[in-house]
Protein backbone atom coordinates (compact mmCIF):
# COMPACT_ATOMS: atom_id res chain seq x y z
CA UNK A 1 0.00 0.00 0.00
CA UNK A 2 1.26 3.52 -0.99
CA UNK A 3 1.63 5.90 1.95
CA UNK A 4 -0.65 8.71 1.01
CA UNK A 5 0.66 12.12 1.78
CA UNK A 6 -0.83 14.99 -0.25
CA UNK A 7 -4.43 15.84 1.10
CA UNK A 8 -7.63 14.79 -0.84
CA UNK A 9 -10.47 16.71 -1.09
CA UNK A 10 -12.36 17.10 2.59
CA UNK A 11 -15.58 15.75 0.31
CA UNK A 12 -13.23 13.04 -1.09
CA UNK A 13 -12.80 12.22 2.63
CA UNK A 14 -16.14 12.46 3.64
CA UNK A 15 -17.44 9.65 1.64
CA UNK A 16 -14.68 7.05 2.26
CA UNK A 17 -15.46 8.52 5.96
CA UNK A 18 -18.76 7.69 5.35
CA UNK A 19 -18.54 4.56 4.19
CA UNK A 20 -15.75 3.31 6.32
CA UNK A 21 -18.64 4.55 9.70
CA UNK A 22 -21.43 2.85 8.13
CA UNK A 23 -19.28 -0.65 7.75
CA UNK A 24 -18.17 0.08 12.14
CA UNK A 25 -21.47 0.78 13.62
CA UNK A 26 -23.38 -1.58 11.74
CA UNK A 27 -20.49 -4.23 12.52
CA UNK A 28 -21.13 -3.34 16.08
CA UNK A 29 -24.74 -3.72 15.93
CA UNK A 30 -24.49 -7.11 14.19
CA UNK A 31 -21.69 -8.29 16.90
CA UNK A 32 -24.34 -7.59 19.37
CA UNK A 33 -25.66 -10.78 18.25
CA UNK A 34 -22.37 -13.14 19.05
CA UNK A 35 -24.00 -15.31 22.14
CA UNK A 36 -27.31 -14.04 21.68
CA UNK A 37 -28.50 -15.62 17.92
CA UNK A 38 -31.38 -17.62 18.33
CA UNK A 39 -29.56 -20.58 16.76
CA UNK A 40 -26.15 -21.38 17.01
CA UNK A 41 -25.30 -21.37 13.42
CA UNK A 42 -26.85 -18.30 12.76
CA UNK A 43 -25.05 -16.91 16.27
CA UNK A 44 -21.75 -17.65 13.71
CA UNK A 45 -23.04 -16.19 10.70
CA UNK A 46 -23.60 -12.92 12.31
CA UNK A 47 -20.81 -12.64 14.22
CA UNK A 48 -18.67 -13.44 10.82
CA UNK A 49 -20.77 -10.86 8.92
CA UNK A 50 -20.31 -8.56 11.94
CA UNK A 51 -16.07 -9.45 11.05
CA UNK A 52 -16.63 -8.75 7.79
CA UNK A 53 -17.92 -5.42 7.98
CA UNK A 54 -15.16 -4.40 11.09
CA UNK A 55 -12.85 -5.39 8.37
CA UNK A 56 -14.06 -2.93 5.86
CA UNK A 57 -13.88 -0.36 8.33
CA UNK A 58 -10.59 -1.02 8.99
CA UNK A 59 -9.82 -0.43 5.79
CA UNK A 60 -12.07 2.26 5.03
CA UNK A 61 -11.04 4.49 7.83
CA UNK A 62 -7.57 3.44 7.64
CA UNK A 63 -7.58 4.69 3.70
CA UNK A 64 -10.10 8.43 5.17
CA UNK A 65 -7.65 8.89 7.78
CA UNK A 66 -4.58 9.22 5.38
CA UNK A 67 -6.49 11.19 2.45
CA UNK A 68 -7.21 13.71 5.26
CA UNK A 69 -3.64 13.58 5.83
CA UNK A 70 -4.05 14.92 9.53
CA UNK A 71 -2.55 11.51 10.88
CA UNK A 72 -5.22 10.02 12.26
CA UNK A 73 -5.59 6.33 11.71
CA UNK A 74 -8.48 3.58 12.22
CA UNK A 75 -8.12 4.02 15.94
CA UNK A 76 -8.15 7.61 16.18
CA UNK A 77 -11.23 7.72 13.82
CA UNK A 78 -13.58 4.88 15.41
CA UNK A 79 -12.82 5.56 19.09
CA UNK A 80 -11.39 9.25 19.34
CA UNK A 81 -14.73 11.02 17.47
CA UNK A 82 -17.87 12.52 19.42
CA UNK A 83 -21.02 11.34 17.82
CA UNK A 84 -21.47 14.63 15.31
CA UNK A 85 -18.01 13.83 13.80
CA UNK A 86 -19.42 10.32 12.57
CA UNK A 87 -21.16 10.04 9.55
CA UNK A 88 -22.81 6.88 9.46
CA UNK A 89 -26.45 6.42 8.20
CA UNK A 90 -28.99 6.29 10.66
CA UNK A 91 -29.82 3.01 9.24
CA UNK A 92 -27.11 1.58 10.60
CA UNK A 93 -26.98 2.66 14.33
CA UNK A 94 -30.46 1.76 15.13
CA UNK A 95 -30.82 -1.01 17.86
CA UNK A 96 -31.24 -4.39 16.75
CA UNK A 97 -34.62 -5.53 18.16
CA UNK A 98 -35.30 -8.84 16.98
CA UNK A 99 -34.27 -11.38 14.49
CA UNK A 100 -36.50 -9.97 12.04
CA UNK A 101 -35.18 -6.26 12.22
CA UNK A 102 -31.70 -7.07 11.83
CA UNK A 103 -32.33 -9.38 8.91
CA UNK A 104 -34.38 -6.43 6.45
CA UNK A 105 -31.92 -4.20 8.01
CA UNK A 106 -29.00 -6.05 6.81
CA UNK A 107 -31.01 -7.15 3.93
CA UNK A 108 -31.76 -3.58 2.78
CA UNK A 109 -28.52 -2.28 3.78
CA UNK A 110 -26.06 -5.17 2.01
CA UNK A 111 -28.55 -4.93 -1.21
CA UNK A 112 -27.25 -0.70 -1.60
CA UNK A 113 -23.68 -1.59 -1.20
CA UNK A 114 -23.83 -4.70 -3.69
CA UNK A 115 -24.43 -1.40 -5.91
CA UNK A 116 -22.36 0.51 -4.43
CA UNK A 117 -19.10 -1.55 -4.38
CA UNK A 118 -19.88 -2.74 -7.95
CA UNK A 119 -19.35 0.92 -9.15
CA UNK A 120 -16.92 1.52 -6.46
CA UNK A 121 -14.36 -1.32 -8.59
CA UNK A 122 -13.68 1.59 -11.54
CA UNK A 123 -13.11 4.45 -8.88
CA UNK A 124 -10.29 6.36 -9.79
CA UNK A 125 -9.20 6.40 -5.95
CA UNK A 126 -7.26 3.13 -7.22
CA UNK A 127 -7.03 2.44 -3.18
CA UNK A 128 -11.19 2.85 -2.94
CA UNK A 129 -11.54 0.06 -6.37
CA UNK A 130 -9.26 -2.49 -4.26
CA UNK A 131 -11.57 -2.30 -1.13
CA UNK A 132 -14.69 -3.11 -3.55
CA UNK A 133 -12.93 -5.63 -5.06
CA UNK A 134 -12.47 -7.52 -1.45
CA UNK A 135 -15.33 -5.74 0.21
CA UNK A 136 -18.17 -7.03 -2.98
CA UNK A 137 -17.54 -10.83 -2.03
CA UNK A 138 -18.60 -10.28 1.18
CA UNK A 139 -21.57 -7.90 0.43
CA UNK A 140 -22.44 -10.21 -2.00
CA UNK A 141 -23.17 -13.23 0.45
CA UNK A 142 -24.26 -10.83 3.20
CA UNK A 143 -27.37 -9.57 0.46
CA UNK A 144 -27.39 -13.70 0.01
CA UNK A 145 -27.84 -14.13 3.70
CA UNK A 146 -30.39 -11.77 4.72
CA UNK A 147 -32.44 -12.08 1.81
CA UNK A 148 -33.28 -15.72 2.04
CA UNK A 149 -34.03 -14.89 5.44
CA UNK A 150 -36.27 -12.24 4.70
CA UNK A 151 -38.12 -14.24 2.08
CA UNK A 152 -38.45 -17.38 4.68
CA UNK A 153 -39.66 -14.98 7.75
CA UNK A 154 -42.09 -12.60 5.80
CA UNK A 155 -43.43 -15.28 4.08
CA UNK A 156 -43.38 -17.99 7.16
CA UNK A 157 -45.56 -18.17 9.96
CA UNK A 158 -47.89 -15.34 11.41
CA UNK A 159 -45.90 -14.35 13.76
CA UNK A 160 -42.65 -14.31 11.61
CA UNK A 161 -44.12 -12.52 8.85
CA UNK A 162 -46.09 -9.88 11.98
CA UNK A 163 -42.41 -9.19 13.39
CA UNK A 164 -40.95 -9.04 9.73
CA UNK A 165 -43.61 -6.46 8.75
CA UNK A 166 -43.26 -4.20 11.74
CA UNK A 167 -39.37 -4.06 10.69
CA UNK A 168 -39.66 -3.17 7.35
CA UNK A 169 -42.71 -0.14 8.65
CA UNK A 170 -39.55 0.81 11.39
CA UNK A 171 -36.70 0.76 9.25
CA UNK A 172 -38.04 2.09 5.58
CA UNK A 173 -38.65 5.87 6.47
CA UNK A 174 -34.65 5.58 7.53
CA UNK A 175 -33.73 4.32 3.91
CA UNK A 176 -34.45 7.45 2.27
CA UNK A 177 -31.99 8.84 4.26
CA UNK A 178 -29.20 6.74 1.46
CA UNK A 179 -30.35 8.61 -1.44
CA UNK A 180 -30.46 12.32 -0.10
CA UNK A 181 -27.05 13.60 -1.52
CA UNK A 182 -24.76 15.65 0.15
CA UNK A 183 -22.60 18.20 -1.03
CA UNK A 184 -19.35 15.03 -0.73
CA UNK A 185 -21.86 12.67 -3.64
CA UNK A 186 -21.86 15.60 -6.33
CA UNK A 187 -17.52 16.19 -5.57
CA UNK A 188 -16.85 12.46 -5.94
CA UNK A 189 -19.20 11.77 -8.44
CA UNK A 190 -17.01 14.37 -11.02
CA UNK A 191 -13.60 13.85 -9.70
CA UNK A 192 -15.12 10.06 -10.51
CA UNK A 193 -14.03 8.86 -6.68
CA UNK A 194 -17.78 7.32 -6.77
CA UNK A 195 -21.14 7.83 -7.71
CA UNK A 196 -23.80 10.05 -5.98
CA UNK A 197 -25.59 7.64 -3.40
CA UNK A 198 -29.05 9.21 -5.44
CA UNK A 199 -28.16 7.51 -9.05
CA UNK A 200 -28.34 4.14 -7.31
CA UNK A 201 -31.92 4.57 -6.14
CA UNK A 202 -34.02 3.10 -8.96
CA UNK A 203 -31.36 -0.14 -9.18
CA UNK A 204 -31.70 -0.26 -5.33
CA UNK A 205 -35.49 -0.51 -6.41
CA UNK A 206 -35.55 -2.55 -8.25
CA UNK A 207 -33.43 -4.90 -6.83
CA UNK A 208 -35.18 -5.04 -3.00
CA UNK A 209 -39.01 -4.33 -4.11
CA UNK A 210 -39.45 -8.10 -5.71
CA UNK A 211 -37.96 -9.96 -2.41
CA UNK A 212 -39.92 -7.90 -0.41
CA UNK A 213 -43.11 -8.64 -2.71
CA UNK A 214 -41.91 -12.30 -3.00
CA UNK A 215 -42.04 -12.11 0.58
CA UNK A 216 -45.40 -11.30 0.68
CA UNK A 217 -44.83 -8.25 2.64
CA UNK A 218 -46.42 -4.50 2.05
CA UNK A 219 -43.80 -1.33 0.64
CA UNK A 220 -44.64 1.16 3.44
CA UNK A 221 -45.36 4.61 1.53
CA UNK A 222 -42.30 7.06 1.64
CA UNK A 223 -43.45 9.78 3.87
CA UNK A 224 -41.42 13.15 4.60
CA UNK A 225 -39.41 11.95 7.26
CA UNK A 226 -35.86 12.08 7.15
CA UNK A 227 -32.78 11.16 8.98
CA UNK A 228 -29.72 12.76 8.77
CA UNK A 229 -26.55 10.71 10.22
CA UNK A 230 -24.99 11.14 6.88
CA UNK A 231 -24.00 14.71 7.80
CA UNK A 232 -23.85 13.95 11.78
CA UNK A 233 -27.17 14.40 13.53
CA UNK A 234 -27.60 11.17 14.72
CA UNK A 235 -30.47 8.90 16.85
CA UNK A 236 -30.63 8.92 20.40
CA UNK A 237 -29.05 5.34 20.44
CA UNK A 238 -26.22 6.51 18.48
CA UNK A 239 -24.35 7.82 21.93
CA UNK A 240 -25.28 4.73 23.63
CA UNK A 241 -24.15 2.42 21.15
CA UNK A 242 -20.21 4.55 21.10
CA UNK A 243 -20.10 4.41 25.16
CA UNK A 244 -20.22 0.86 25.04
CA UNK A 245 -17.78 0.65 21.64
CA UNK A 246 -15.31 3.13 22.74
CA UNK A 247 -15.47 2.58 26.45
CA UNK A 248 -12.05 0.88 26.64
CA UNK A 249 -9.94 3.28 24.56
CA UNK A 250 -11.26 6.34 26.24
CA UNK A 251 -10.58 4.93 29.85
CA UNK A 252 -7.22 3.56 29.07
CA UNK A 253 -5.57 5.87 25.54
CA UNK A 254 -3.64 4.02 23.47
CA UNK A 255 -4.22 0.41 25.27
CA UNK A 256 -3.16 -2.21 23.20
CA UNK A 257 -3.19 -6.17 23.34
CA UNK B 1 -46.93 -22.00 19.58
CA UNK B 2 -46.16 -24.79 18.23
CA UNK B 3 -41.96 -25.33 18.28
CA UNK B 4 -40.21 -27.24 16.31
CA UNK B 5 -36.73 -28.87 15.95
CA UNK B 6 -35.28 -27.97 12.50
CA UNK B 7 -34.04 -30.84 11.04
CA UNK B 8 -30.44 -31.75 11.07
CA UNK B 9 -28.05 -31.79 8.01
CA UNK B 10 -24.65 -33.78 7.83
CA UNK B 11 -22.28 -31.65 5.92
CA UNK B 12 -19.38 -32.91 3.45
CA UNK B 13 -16.60 -30.45 2.51
CA UNK B 14 -14.08 -30.81 -0.03
CA UNK B 15 -10.92 -28.82 0.83
CA UNK B 16 -9.09 -28.81 -2.72
CA UNK B 17 -10.48 -29.30 -5.97
CA UNK B 18 -9.62 -33.21 -6.73
CA UNK B 19 -10.09 -34.03 -3.28
CA UNK B 20 -13.11 -36.03 -1.73
CA UNK B 21 -15.54 -34.93 0.38
CA UNK B 22 -15.47 -35.64 3.75
CA UNK B 23 -18.10 -35.43 6.59
CA UNK B 24 -16.85 -32.69 8.78
CA UNK B 25 -19.85 -32.23 10.92
CA UNK B 26 -23.87 -31.38 11.16
CA UNK B 27 -25.50 -28.25 11.06
CA UNK B 28 -29.97 -27.74 12.16
CA UNK B 29 -31.62 -25.80 9.10
CA UNK B 30 -34.97 -25.13 8.01
CA UNK B 31 -34.52 -26.21 4.37
CA UNK B 32 -31.96 -27.24 2.12
CA UNK B 33 -30.63 -23.66 0.78
CA UNK B 34 -30.68 -22.44 4.66
CA UNK B 35 -28.33 -25.87 5.51
CA UNK B 36 -25.73 -24.80 2.67
CA UNK B 37 -25.64 -21.06 4.15
CA UNK B 38 -24.96 -22.00 7.50
CA UNK B 39 -22.72 -25.18 6.97
CA UNK B 40 -20.78 -22.27 4.96
CA UNK B 41 -21.01 -20.28 7.83
CA UNK B 42 -20.13 -22.71 10.53
CA UNK B 43 -17.47 -25.11 8.79
CA UNK B 44 -15.94 -22.97 5.95
CA UNK B 45 -14.77 -20.02 7.89
CA UNK B 46 -11.23 -20.58 7.99
CA UNK B 47 -10.64 -21.11 4.20
CA UNK B 48 -11.63 -25.57 4.93
CA UNK B 49 -13.22 -25.76 1.67
CA UNK B 50 -14.19 -24.98 -2.47
CA UNK B 51 -17.48 -26.95 -2.21
CA UNK B 52 -19.86 -28.09 0.03
CA UNK B 53 -22.71 -31.00 0.11
CA UNK B 54 -25.16 -31.26 2.72
CA UNK B 55 -27.62 -34.24 3.04
CA UNK B 56 -30.43 -34.59 5.42
CA UNK B 57 -29.37 -36.58 7.99
CA UNK B 58 -32.47 -38.61 8.22
CA UNK B 59 -31.24 -40.24 4.73
CA UNK B 60 -28.60 -41.71 5.61
CA UNK B 61 -28.72 -45.63 6.47
CA UNK B 62 -26.07 -46.08 8.61
CA UNK B 63 -24.73 -49.35 10.04
CA UNK B 64 -25.81 -50.81 13.40
CA UNK B 65 -22.72 -50.33 15.71
CA UNK B 66 -24.17 -54.07 17.32
CA UNK B 67 -23.59 -55.66 14.11
CA UNK B 68 -19.90 -54.46 13.82
CA UNK B 69 -18.78 -58.00 15.34
CA UNK B 70 -20.49 -60.00 12.15
CA UNK B 71 -19.75 -56.92 9.97
CA UNK B 72 -16.28 -56.14 10.31
CA UNK B 73 -14.62 -58.59 12.64
CA UNK B 74 -14.04 -61.53 10.23
CA UNK B 75 -12.12 -59.90 7.57
CA UNK B 76 -9.67 -59.09 10.79
CA UNK B 77 -7.52 -62.66 9.80
CA UNK B 78 -8.13 -62.61 5.81
CA UNK B 79 -4.45 -60.96 5.23
CA UNK B 80 -4.12 -62.39 1.66
CA UNK B 81 -6.73 -59.84 0.53
CA UNK B 82 -4.44 -57.67 0.68
CA UNK B 83 -2.32 -57.39 -2.06
CA UNK B 84 0.64 -57.70 -0.89
CA UNK B 85 1.73 -61.18 -1.69
CA UNK B 86 1.80 -60.81 -4.96
CA UNK B 87 5.26 -61.13 -6.84
CA UNK B 88 5.06 -57.83 -9.57
CA UNK B 89 7.43 -57.84 -12.59
CA UNK B 90 9.96 -55.16 -12.77
CA UNK B 91 8.44 -53.32 -15.06
CA UNK B 92 5.59 -52.34 -13.43
CA UNK B 93 6.33 -49.52 -11.77
CA UNK B 94 4.63 -46.93 -8.68
CA UNK B 95 2.06 -49.99 -7.25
Amino acid sequence: MTEQTQQASPEHVEYVLRMGDNALILGQRVSEWCGHAPVLEEDMALANMALDLIGQARMLLTHAGRLEGRGRDEDGLAFQRNEPHFRNLTLCELPNDDFARTMVRNYLFSAFMVLLWERLLQSRDAELAAIAGKSIKEARYHVRHAGEWVLRLGDGTAESHARTQRALDYLWPYTAEIFADTPADAVAEDARVGPAWSTLEQDWMAMVVPVLEAATLSLPARTPFRSHGKVGRHSEHMGHLLAEMQYMQRVYPGANW
Amino acid sequence: MERKEWPLWEVFVRSRNGLDHKHCGSVHAPDAKLALQVARDVYTRRQEGVSLWVVKAEHIVASDPDAKPELFDPAEDKIYRHPTFYKLPDEVNHM
